[in-house]
């Protein structure tokens, strides 16, 4: 597995913590949606940065009230073809207003890319280094969107209306 | 006509390239064979019995000369010089190799075709009625729509890979041909009191296992919301469609087991966040993409020119002909023409490249360049001149797409089945071909009248059998082929499932049965213009139970 960010293969600087481990004051982690559920306010008072696992069969409204404090929501693909957490990523960032790292963890394929960025990720735990490697080029394949989402790509019905 | 930019154009293009990479990394084993399927589907490619099987996207139904011909190239040189229309306006073809499969989607790319969401997990081609546009019934044509939603949909990257396939029909005339209410979602044009245009949406259709017709979720929609509320419906389903079976997975179980109302309600939440953003749809875009629809500089003509009079009294065959295939156009002085694709003895729905180049060079000269295909695996020329129609009728005979019988007992509707098929658990082209050949005799086939027989090789209901006035549904008992036989299924405005009569019959015995049924029919009808699908609804099946059991 490599992480992924701006295009680049790079060092994570996060840590996942387990159900029953110890959470570090001092260091970025990644915990379980229930253990943060759980415990939230004390979990998100640490003076490192928070991120939560978040499964794909629990509805991202349940994170609503704490998105402002977490630094990192990562979505889960256990497998390649289970695409709920696509549209877990655009309710969070298009109706939440989410502005931390959305990760992509998981299943997670070179095939993907582009619509894991349409949909809103910006960092994404790649299975396979060769797909890692890969990711700027595999991204500049796609010059042409047919519909809007919160990316800032610009659909092409705005284009043809010269806008 | 929808006629591309360069935008499509390069979509489409960069979509050939990646597939092509894609197909690399398949064949050098990079990708295994469960991690290129996904791709391979989202591009219309399926693994047969036999073969790599293509499916390339017919959208609504409407095709150009220039596209048909390069179906025709296709077939020649990719496939074994033929190609099968089936019931969702797409064409398939049975013998494409793997590695030729980039080159053979370049070749289609060129006149804007491919075989994008043909298949997978995703918003399949989206089909309409296939006289949009010209049928006198329409309200509008549905295709400016459809083209909208069909963009909206393409590619799009929170739903190619939800937990089922979602098919969408549009359609706009009182007469619905597009078979709306066996659709994942279908979306009826029509007006309001107020003379407003907007669409009835109808949600959780679809045949297979579990056969539903769509219920109405909203019975108004103004058009200016139709794509968010589309988006509103696949993160529903997205989200909440079942993935633990997959047989439990497409929306009609979502929507059955929640109730239409929760369902609905859901939606309606979903499309209250959404429907004042980004895809609320401007007036200048629905005009654009109008506007690259090429509608034909029609001649001033009067209907019933004398010359076609003539030719019908003078040619009992054309006469037929002109009675059974040729249908009411919006303009005077034209016609709809249909092509059947159903000879006696042939596998319905499939063409020769041959026959193809015919019709193409056809269609230029008597149908301004288009042609279309049918949910009923036939073609049409939607805008013929009547006083053509006598030479464009030879024409046609003598490329075998005249038989009169559109409508017909032996204008049925079927599945590849188990000669192709490797999810088939019988066969179903061969059961088509005997009923057609018992019911060769033309003036028979005229007297029994409107009368739709559809087969299926499995459960999962390609051919709609459920839907058929007659349905022939194939499956497998100890090794053997056996067909189970509804009656009483209809796919228009009325649509209903079809009543099974009785214990499933082997396969050398379902022309018999469709025999018995068609005779219990003649002896039940109360006059000749009660067609069977009447009698059904009249009597039920309980008589044809009988007739057909009788003495099995």
């Amino acid at each position: 597995m490599r992480l992924v960010k701006s295009g680049q293969v790079v060092g994570d600087t996060f840590i996942r913590v387990a159900d029953d481990a110890q959470i570090p004051d001092d260091r970025p982690v990644i915990i379980p949606a229930a253990r943060l559920l759980a415990d939230a306010e004390a979990i998100l008072r640490r003076a490192a940065p928070t991120g939560v696992l978040w499964p794909n069969n629990r509805k991202v409204a349940e994170l609503a009230a704490y998105l402002d404090r977490l630094a990192l929501v990562a979505l889960d693909f256990p497998k390649f073809r289970d695409g709920r957490a696509y549209s877990q990523a655009r309710l969070l960032r298009e109706t939440y207003g989410f502005r931390g790292e959305l990760r992509a963890t998981g299943d997670v394929l070179r095939d993907q890319f582009i619509f894991l960025l349409r949909a809103g990720f910006d960092a994404f735990e790649v299975k396979k280094d060769a797909d890692a490697a890969a990711f700027a080029g595999e991204i500049a394949r796609h010059t042409v969107f047919y519909q809007p989402t919160g990316d800032g790509r610009v659909a092409a019905s705005r284009t043809r209306q010269g806008v | 006509m929808y006629v591309y930019d360069d935008l499509d154009r390069t979509l489409l293009t960069e979509r050939v390239c990646e597939f092509r990479g894609q197909v690399a990394r398949r064949l050098s084993g990079e990708l295994t064979e469960e991690e290129f399927k996904p791709l391979r589907l989202m591009n219309g490619v399926y693994l047969q019995l036999h073969a790599y099987m293509l499916r390339i996207a017919i959208p609504y139904g409407t095709l150009s000369t220039a596209q048909l011909r390069m179906l025709a190239h296709i077939a020649r040189r990719y496939d074994r010089g033929y190609g099968h229309f089936t019931t969702r306006q797409n064409i398939q073809f049975h013998w494409i190799k793997l590695e030729e499969l980039p080159n053979a989607m370049a070749d289609l790319a060129s006149v804007g075709m491919h075989g994008m969401q043909t298949s997978g997990n995703n918003v399949r081609n989206i089909t309409t009625d296939q006289w949009a546009g010209v049928a006198p019934d329409e309200i509008e044509d549905p295709r400016v729509w459809a083209e909208l939603i069909r963009q909206h949909v393409t590619l799009h990257p929170e739903f190619s890979f939800m937990p089922r396939k979602f098919k969408i029909a549009v359609g706009s005339s009182s007469h619905d041909r597009a078979a709306l209410r066996i659709h994942d979602m279908a979306l009826r044009l029509h007006r309001d009191d107020a003379g407003e245009l907007g669409f009835e949406v109808m949600v959780g259709g679809g045949l297979g296992r579990t056969p539903y017709l769509a219920l109405t979720i909203k019975p108004f929609l103004n058009t200016r919301d139709v794509l968010s509320y589309v988006e509103a419906v696949l993160r529903t389903y997205n989200q909440f469609g079942r993935r633990d079976n997959i047989w439990k997975a497409r929306i009609k179980i979502l929507v059955h087991e929640l109730g239409p109302e929760a369902f609905a309600k859901e939606v309606e939440t979903e499309w209250q966040s959404i429907k004042d953003g980004a895809l609320a749809l401007d007036p200048a875009v629905v005009t654009e993409i109008g506007s690259r629809f090429r509608y034909p500089t029609y001649a001033r003509l009067d209907d019933s020119p004398p010359e076609l009079a003539q030719a019908r009294a003078a040619d009992r065959r054309f006469d037929t002909w002109v009675n059974n295939s040729v249908s009411n156009h919006k303009m005077p002085g034209y016609a709809i023409v249909t092509l059947s694709l159903k000879p006696e003895g042939g596998t319905p729905g499939d063409a020769t490249a041959e026959q193809m180049d015919a019709i193409a060079d056809l269609a230029d000269r008597y149908s301004f360049g288009e042609v279309r295909v049918g949910h009923e695996q036939n073609l049409a020329l939607p805008h013929v001149a009547q006083r053509d129609l006598p030479a464009l009728w030879q024409a046609l005979d003598a490329i075998g797409v005249a038989t009169p019988t559109v409508g017909l007992v032996s204008d049925i509707i079927a599945c590849p089945g188990l000669d192709y098929c490797s999810l088939a658990n019988a066969r179903s082209i061969p059961v088509a071909q005997e009923i057609t050949r018992r019911f060769h005799d033309l003036d028979l086939a005229r007297d029994l009248g409107r009368l739709h027989i559809n087969i299926s090789g499995c459960i999962n209901a390609c051919g709609h059998h459920h839907v058929g006035h007659i349905g022939i549904l194939g499956v497998e008992k100890n090794g053997e082929e056996f067909y189970q036989i509804t009656i009483g299924g209809r796919a228009d405005e009325e649509a209903r499932l079809g009543t099974l009569i009785g214990p499933a019959v082997p396969y050398a015995e379902v022309a018999d049965v469709v025999e018995d049924i068609v005779e219990a029919y003649l002896e039940l009808r109360v006059r000749p213009e009660e067609i069977f699908l009447e009698t059904v609804e009249r009597l039920g099946v309980e008589p044809f139970k009988e007739r057909v059991y009788a003495t099995r």
